[in-house]
């Protein structure tokens, strides 16, 4: 499926949409394609907004925002997101915030069919004043208060990853971050792939397959989807993406002219490709660094 | 300036920092490492006195020895060459929650005299001066790790009588009360500064000023803490780093000054 099918497919004004990829196979070619569709109302649901969610708040697709880290990694601040928080502009964004753990536990809980999941580590933070959702609960066996989250089952989970055959049984090597969560928890899940693979690759390597088929909706594939973020094995992280994005974001009109130029004004992500300064795929491709073969053995 | 001189110029006070938070690591230590400072910190730690540490980052990385200096804890060199990858929340659930890490590291944009810290807001939390990134995983690294070390420079805006909101726990309000609360881990156990190094008292769980860095005073020092500050019974000079020590974190780890600073 294209990415403009799958996203016109799944995607509705007001769902509540999960974009994850922990630094790692950030779905950025489908949030820009969220963006082009016009999408508006969505509850985003993310563990770390970076500059994806920047640009889906400036673009005015988003009503609320759920996360545990806001921020440009070792950059600074995300000022698109900070302006519709602060001021409401383009529009008034409410935010709904957790520890990564928390969060991720909210995704256990859906995943698993459980209505909450307990952990610890809010206990004497001021976290819970600010966010009703996060309660406690009392252990039946040791009579021991713990922290409690709901589950959490978005309308749809996007994720990247390398590799996946027809049927959407997906791979992903290096950081695995909670893609595997977030997809057992929505209700749809659309996958989009560095490259689709025949089945019996990876049937040769069911070890490594992180989402199955039978709950994935879509697979789009679409290289270089995930830049400026990486795809471990594919390419390298763009930091000179992130640095720029920090002149961009301070100003509401530089941002809708970034979208202008690098969204609207392009068609997909084969154009957007085709505008990367020349040399950029080359700078960022590594050199290999095989895994080294395992035998499954042939059981007849 | 050759390349022999420059090793044998004093450090400075980013340096004596990353060599004060090296110091923390124990050989054989589970280590949760952040981004900058810690990252740094224990890849030095790594090649002097802790060879057998192992480096977990909350990305989902057990056993990292990047190849080059990682430029965010889900750099791609973070991964080739580790022990372990697996998905973030097993590393919470498993590492954290399951009590195998040794130590911690957290930064902070404040901090009071109990260690407990603040990542969220400036100011008022529903009209705020500033918007920090919010939790992460510091409230969980705090209340699992064994130890954990904050790393943080130092001014009166940061070290403050009171946090205007409490992100992640130390010792709460001191005494026992990290205990009462049902913290698994250990507590903060070093604060480290552009100034100097803190512990804190084993009674009260009050910050104390332990050793200042070369040229500073304890007076410049109170200047800067929002609170009346006390210190040790005897209060030292942070040692200086060995030329070892220097050449390595100056020439292997971070040889174009990206997190040094200027020489």
């Amino acid at each position: 499926m294209t990415m403009a099918a799958a996203i016109r497919r799944f995607v509705r004004d007001g769902h509540t949409v999960a974009l994850e990829g922990f630094t790692h196979l950030i779905p950025f070619a489908a949030g820009h394609e969220i963006i082009r569709q016009g999408r508006r109302d969505l509850t985003l649901v993310r563990l770390t907004p970076d500059l994806l969610m920047d640009q889906m708040v400036a673009a005015g697709t988003a009503r609320k925002l759920l996360f545990g880290w806001l921020g440009n990694p070792g950059v600074g601040s995300l000022h698109a997101i900070r302006r519709a928080v602060e001021r409401g502009v383009p529009a008034p964004l409410e935010i709904e915030e957790y520890s990564h753990f928390g969060l991720l536990c909210r995704y256990k809980a859906a995943a698993s069919g459980l209505p909450f999941f307990p952990l610890r580590g809010y206990r004497g933070t001021d976290l819970p004043r600010v966010n009703s959702r996060l309660r406690s609960v009392t252990c039946p066996f040791t009579g021991e208060q713990l922290d409690a989250v709901a589950d959490l089952h978005p309308d749809v989970a996007i994720v990247n990853a390398q590799r996946a055959d027809h049927e959407g049984n997906t791979q992903i090597w290096g950081l695995l971050g909670a893609q595997r969560e977030v997809a057992f928890a929505a209700r749809r899940v659309i996958v989009v792939v560095e490259e689709i693979v025949p089945g019996e690759v990876v049937r040769a390597d069911p070890n490594r397959t992180q989402i199955p088929g039978i709950i994935v909706d879509a697979v789009v594939e679409e290289p270089w989807s995930a830049h400026p973020s990486f795809a471990q094995g594919y390419y390298d992280r763009d930091n000179a993406a992130y640095l720029a994005w920090d002149r961009v974001t301070r100003d509401q009109g530089r941002c809708e002219r970034h979208l202008d130029a690098w969204i609207h004004g392009l068609s997909d992500r084969t154009a957007y490709c085709a505008r990367l300064p020349e040399g950029t795929r080359e700078r960022l491709t590594p050199g290999p660094r095989p895994a080294g073969p395992v035998d499954y053995g042939d059981y007849r | 300036m050759s390349s022999a001189a420059a090793a044998e110029a004093p450090a400075n006070r980013t340096e004596m920092m990353i060599h004060a938070a090296a110091r923390e690591v124990r050989d054989g230590d589970a280590v949760f490492v952040g981004i900058g400072l810690p990252n740094l910190a224990v890849q030095l730690a790594r090649r002097l006195h802790a060879p057998g540490a192992h480096l977990i980052y909350e990305s989902g990385v057990f056993g990292a020895r990047p190849a080059r200096l990682p430029i965010s804890i889900g750099d791609p060199c973070l991964v080739s060459g580790a022990a372990q990858v697996l998905p973030m929340a097993e590393t919470f659930l498993y590492f954290l929650q399951g009590r195998r890490t040794d130590l911690g590291f957290l930064g902070a944009a404040q901090i009071d005299r109990f260690g407990n810290l603040n990542t969220t807001v400036v100011g008022d939390y529903d009209a705020p001066r500033v918007r920090l990134p919010g939790a992460g995983g510091a409230p969980d690294i705090a209340w699992n790790a064994r130890r954990t070390v904050v790393i943080l420079r130092q001014d009166r805006r940061k070290f403050v009588e009171r946090l205007n909101f409490r992100t992640t726990v130390g010792w709460a309000e001191g005494g026992d009360s990290r205990e009462r609360l049902g913290a698994s881990g250990g507590g903060p156990v070093r604060v480290i500064t552009d100034l100097g190094v803190y512990g804190f008292d084993a009674a009260t769980r009050e910050m104390l000023l332990e050793t200042v860095h070369p040229g500073v005073t304890v007076e410049e020092i109170r200047a800067h803490v929002g609170w009346p500050l006390r210190t040790a019974p005897a209060v030292t000079t942070t040692p200086e780093p060995t030329p070892e020590a220097s050449r390595l974190l100056r020439e292997d780890i971070d040889p174009a000054r990206i997190y040094l600073g200027p020489a």
